[in-house]
């Protein structure tokens, strides 16, 4: 700001360029512990004004201002770039421009909401703040957020970002130059469609029903769980129609809102959580993964592939049958491939990466191998053939990784060699789209195998958590308690189109029954038997028996094509498979009133979850609560308003939720026992699983 | 029908753009030997080499360069290649039974004539017992057909072989769109009326609208003029630099032209038109005039315009090759000898056009010269800036050490032995063709300025490169 003053104040100066020296960053939006460290909500929204004067200050600049930009834009840094004259930016992967405050449950308290609409237009705006995706810098300039692009450089005689980075300074103070001459003017040509748009947006009628249409669709995928969105849309509105000084009160007032919800706290817990689990506590592995080979071309193997190569690690994909490898190849052929349809690679770079696969049906080059992951079935003793057909081919420092739901990994390792060299890792279906990574770590697994798993589990772009081997590990483990008390209030007589609303109207992303059919109901039979003899009556509620039946009968959920609901293919309607009825009906159990209220529904699910994600805590499986909340969140879709299983109960109260166990305890005994580390927590208020 | 054609037409890109566009596509040097102070010494006597057969060029010609549109307009490229062989049977008056094989090098193939060496042999009355194949390597095309032609003499398959290059720019195959194709393939297979029908109601309008042409890389969908105008930041060369630099050309070529040093031209009748016998893309300008055009690539602030990059061109060159035997034994005075040679590829997207750079050096030390050795260079100029990116990136311990894997430099270049007759971008640059005209240039300016060695260099579309020593035949 002293600089600005300064050229403010010197006449020699007739116009500046604003440029990151950080490469690979013009500013990747505010501090957000400063926004954790206001007390209050007028602190927050002081926070805000002031951000709004400077910016203000810079928009009335008499000089002309030129943003640079290079690298992340996002939400205070897009607010800056905005505020400005004129906008030039690198047209290279790493430039997005994007408001992801939204994600953060708080909206752009400098401006944001303010100028985006009369940048963009108001659809284009509010498309931005409420999604909070990052826009690529074409696609940006398309949109008129810049005004003009700059290559990205190959090498000269310097390091090419280096020389990129002066090419951008020295085009932009081209254009500031040019605008101070006034030889240039930052206005552009809109196009056809942009130019009906923004005439539509000049009558309020057509503006009203803008409104009312993006806050509809906000309520329907909120579920009201999230007050972020119709706060931005608030804002906006209230700008628009009644003038910007109205409009830049409202947004700091709501901003200051906002950054006291239970929501964004979560929702920031979530994001730090992320960011811990992006990095590698175990330090660099001696050996890096430079030949990886999968085995079994199933769903998994072949998504573990994928999001290998897509990486440049040259991988082996070993199948057993040329069918099972002629469909796992098209799997991964067809993921890329549609990352060329959504212009993110080009068919070339297609072809380039998919030569990193190679397809075989037997153990050639598993010599050169540094890491082998099997993804065959879930089954001990192929798992058991597998290893030591692996291990008699594989170099000593091979790391033999095992993708599996929920055999104990200490098992499989029992016939290794190489026991130091064995680990577990369970990636999430679709691995393309799933980014969560769960390793398990044995007691004979050694740091550096360790270390050598999340290395290759960060390269594939994953969010990783470590535990501990136990059954079901820990996503697993929380996932069981809860399907077994979805399959009770199912033989309760609720129908699975009303428990899906129930629980996703608590903020799961997917309904409870949908979840079943699409992990698979073979797969949830298999795991609640396993985890029932492992836990004993904690695991029971539900009758398993209702899974066998379903199995008996082909209802392997989507994958069959028929569970709780019928699947057709290209149809996305789903409609409840009535051959259900009669399994429903042998099974019967009579509901208890007590405990049968919508939010008792609710609550009976989320609490089971939670108290076993404590006792998972309790017990060293997890080593930390934002693991906890990272694994519950990205692999299991635990509401990501409440932030995890951890900060739930921080922000909820152990008490109340203690409370809740109680009540269910009364009704249906062992299973809602809440386990020490809870009560712990419920007996000493000030304990807190987050400081 | 009319409105068929008028979607069509809207569908192409203006002419000028799109040549432009096109000029930039295939891109090679070369580099000639000058003539050396007597108190020069080399480091070899010569470059022959113990149990290895002697090749010579006995001599080359060239039909003159012409702007795309203009008098070659209506031809097809065999007839090019046909005049340049023609032009060069005359020149050197080698019986036809003598030639053992022709070889041609092309980039943008005429499908009816896709081996165009051979039609063009069989039009200029070539026996039908001699063989011909056509090859393509972008702007090093000819090049390509100049060494097979060496590893063919040199292994002792043949003694006499023709090496040349064609390009015809003023047509180009302008293809149906794939789906339009499919179509009509489809109906060829047709066998009722109903499975006819059926396939033309699958039309749309949009499967009329042509394909061009690649303008651009196909592995990175980028346009050659756009690469090197990156290129051109990548080193920090201004747009006047390269202004200048096209300015020196035009002037070297205005220069060789008048004083008659262009000696590899042969004069062309064209048919039904006046005889043609000499470039005409020599333009010399003035800096200020050139520094009115806008940027042709990266709009507005770019710096490679349609003034410094070389032009669509279209041309035919021809060169007779032979070992150094079979040429005395035949009495002929050869012109020069074909040395050591390279080829050499990189990162075809940052580096595109830089194959000089890698070539120079990789040359030189398979020859056992050194750049002081050089009397010529001639190198092939696609654009000023790739030039003179070449320059920078040759004359950077920097740039060696961190993407060629070397300890120093390769060394500036001495800019008074450079492309002293014009180069590319103002003699024209027939992607095909411009292979052999490098190397007659060095040869032609080793005999008139009494020098020994000439490097010969040049980029191509692909991020390839060539680079050849050529040394003048003893007098």
């Amino acid at each position: 700001m002293e600089v600005m003053n300064e050229i403010w104040a010197n006449d020699q100066i007739r116009s500046a360029v604003l440029i990151s020296s950080k490469p690979g960053c013009f500013v990747a939006g505010a501090d957000i512990n400063m926004l954790a460290a206001c007390k209050t909500s007028q602190e927050a929204t002081r926070v805000s004004q002031d951000g709004q004067r400077i910016f203000e200050k810079l928009e009335k600049s008499t000089k002309p201002i030129v943003a640079a930009i290079s690298g992340s834009c996002l939400g205070g840094g897009l607010e800056l770039a905005i505020s400005c004259q004129y906008r030039i930016a690198t047209k290279d992967r790493k430039t997005v421009l994007g408001v992801p405050e939204v994600l953060l449950g708080i909206l752009p308290g400098a401006g944001g909401t303010q100028r985006l609409p009369k940048m963009v237009g108001i659809p284009a705006a509010f498309d931005m703040m409420l999604t909070g995706r990052n826009i690529r810098a074409d696609r940006a300039k398309k949109m008129g957020l810049v005004d003009q692009l700059v290559e990205p450089l190959g090498p000269g005689v310097k390091p090419p970002e280096e020389r990129t980075i002066e090419y951008l300074e020295e085009v932009a103070v081209m254009f500031a130059k040019g605008l101070a001459d006034k030889k240039i003017t930052p206005k552009r040509d809109k196009g056809l469609v942009e130019k009906l748009t923004s005439y539509a947006m000049r009558i309020p009628f057509v503006r009203q029903q803008v409104y009312k249409t993006v806050e509809e669709k906000v309520r329907k995928q909120t579920k009201g769980l999230y007050p972020a969105p119709l706060k931005i849309i608030d804002a906006v509105k209230t700008g628009i129609e009644q003038g910007s000084d109205a409009g830049y009160l409202a947004e700091s007032q709501k901003f200051g809102e906002l950054a006291m919800t239970k929501e964004s706290k979560a929702l920031m817990g979530l994001y730090h959580g992320q960011v811990l689990c992006k990095k590698n506590k175990f330090g660099t592995p001696q050996k890096e993964v430079k030949q990886l080979a999968v085995l079994g071309a199933g769903l998994m193997g072949a998504g573990i592939a994928q999001v290998s190569v897509d990486k440049g690690l040259k991988t082996l994909l070993k199948d057993t049958t040329v069918a099972g490898l002629g469909r796992g190849q098209q799997q991964v052929f067809k993921g890329l491939n549609d990352k060329v349809k959504k212009k993110a690679v080009t068919s070339f770079e297609r072809d380039s990466i998919f030569s990193n696969l190679i397809g075989q049906l037997d153990y050639k080059d598993f010599e050169k191998a540094d890491m082998v992951i099997e993804a065959v079935f879930e089954d001990l003793s192929i798992k058991h053939k597998v290893l030591k057909e692996v291990e008699a081919v594989t170099p000593d420092h091979c790391v033999f990784a095992s993708n599996t739901s929920a055999l104990p990994i200490k098992e499989i390792a029992a016939v290794s060699k190489r026991p130091e060299k064995v680990i577990g890792m369970h990636y999430f279906s679709p691995v393309d789209k799933m980014q969560l990574l769960e390793i398990i770590t044995t007691e004979t697994t050694t740091r550096d195998t360790t270390a050598s798993a999340v290395a290759l589990g960060l390269k594939q772009g994953k969010v990783i958590i470590v535990v501990k081997d136990g059954p079901g590990f820990y996503t697993t483990r929380c996932l069981a308690p809860m399907m077994s008390e979805v399959i009770r209030i199912l033989q309760e007589g609720v129908g699975p189109k009303k428990l899906d609303s129930l629980t996703t109207g608590f903020g799961f992303p997917v309904g409870a029954a949908t979840l079943a059919d699409e992990v698979g109901v073979d797969v949830a039979q298999h795991v609640a038997e396993d985890l029932g003899k492992a836990f004993g009556e904690r695991f029971g509620g539900g009758n398993v028996e209702l899974l066998k039946q379903m199995v008996a009968k082909g209802f392997l959920g989507r994958k069959s094509g028929k569970g709780f609901y019928i699947y057709q293919e290209g149809s996305k309607d789903k409609n409840l498979n009535s051959d259900m009825d009669s399994i429903f009906a042998s099974l019967k159990l009579p509901a208890k009133p007590e405990a049968s209220s919508d939010e008792d529904i609710q609550y009976r699910v989320v609490t089971r979850f939670v108290n076993e994600a404590v006792l998972c805590l309790q017990e060293g499986i997890l080593a930390t609560p934002e693991e906890g909340d990272i694994g519950a969140v990205f692999g299991l879709g635990f509401p990501p308003c409440l932030g995890g299983p951890f900060r739930f109960v921080d922000l909820y109260s152990a008490q109340k939720i203690v409370d809740r166990l109680r009540k269910y305890e009364a009704v249906y005994g062992k299973q809602f026992t809440p386990c020490q580390l809870l009560l712990d927590h419920a007996n000493s208020p000030g304990k807190k699983f987050y400081q | 029908m009319t409105s068929i054609l008028t979607y069509t037409f809207k569908n192409l890109p203006s002419t000028s753009k799109w040549a432009l566009r096109f000029c930039v596509r295939p891109l090679s040097c070369s580099s000639q030997l000058r003539a050396a102070p007597a108190v020069q010494t080399k480091s070899k006597k010569t470059l022959a080499k113990p149990n290895l057969r002697n090749i010579v060029v006995v001599d080359g010609v060239r039909i003159p360069f012409l702007l795309s549109g203009t008098s070659y307009k209506d031809l097809m490229p065999h007839d090019l290649a046909r005049a340049a062989l023609l032009g060069l049977l005359h020149r050197t008056n080698v019986p036809k039974e003598v030639v053992d094989y022709i070889i041609f090098g092309t980039v943008i193939q005429e499908v009816k004539t896709s081996n165009v060496a051979r039609e063009a042999a069989l039009g200029a009355g070539f026996s039908d017992k001699t063989p011909a194949h056509t090859v393509t390597m972008a702007c090093i095309s000819s090049n390509q057909a100049m060494t097979t032609a060496v590893g063919l003499i040199a292994s002792g398959q043949y003694d006499v072989v023709l090496a040349g290059g064609v390009e015809l720019m003023s047509d180009v195959p302008i293809r149906h769109s794939r789906k339009m194709r499919k179509m009509m393939l489809d109906l060829s297979r047709a066998k009722t009326l109903g499975q006819r029908l059926s396939l033309l109601s699958k039309f749309r309008l949009n499967f009329l609208s042509p394909e061009l042409p690649a303008v651009a890389e196909f592995s990175t969908s980028e346009t050659m003029g756009h690469s090197a105008d990156r290129l051109a930041a990548a080193f920090a060369i201004s747009r006047l630099e390269q202004d200048e630099y096209a300015l020196r050309s035009h002037s070297l070529a205005k220069k060789a032209q008048d004083e008659g040093l262009l000696s590899d031209i042969v004069p062309f009748k064209v048919p039904g038109k006046e005889t043609v016998s000499k470039d005409n893309g020599i333009r010399p300008s003035s800096l200020e005039q050139m520094a009115k055009l806008k940027p042709a690539f990266i709009k507005p602030y770019g710096t490679v315009t349609a003034a410094n990059s070389s032009f669509l061109t279209d041309g035919a060159s021809a060169m007779l090759i032979m070992s150094e035997d079979k040429a005395l034994a035949m009495g002929y005075k050869p012109k020069a000898y074909l040395r050591d040679f390279v080829y050499v590829s990189q990162d075809p997207k940052d580096q595109l056009l830089l194959g000089p750079t890698y070539a120079t050096p990789k040359v030189l030390e398979k020859a056992g010269l050194t750049m002081s050795d050089i009397d010529v260079f001639e190198f092939h100029e696609a654009f000023s800036g790739q030039i003179l990116a070449n320059f920078k990136a040759m004359d950077s311990d920097w740039f060696a050490q961190n993407y060629m894997g070397r300890k120093t430099k390769v060394g500036a270049l001495p800019l008074e032995k450079f492309n002293a007759w014009g180069g590319s971008l103002s003699l024209g640059h027939p992607f095909g063709a411009t292979g052999c005209r490098l190397v007659m240039t060095a040869a032609n300016r080793l005999r008139k300025e009494g020098g020994q060695f000439g490097l010969v260099a040049a980029c191509a579309a692909g991020g390839q490169g060539h680079g050849m020593i050529v040394e003048t035949y003893p007098k």
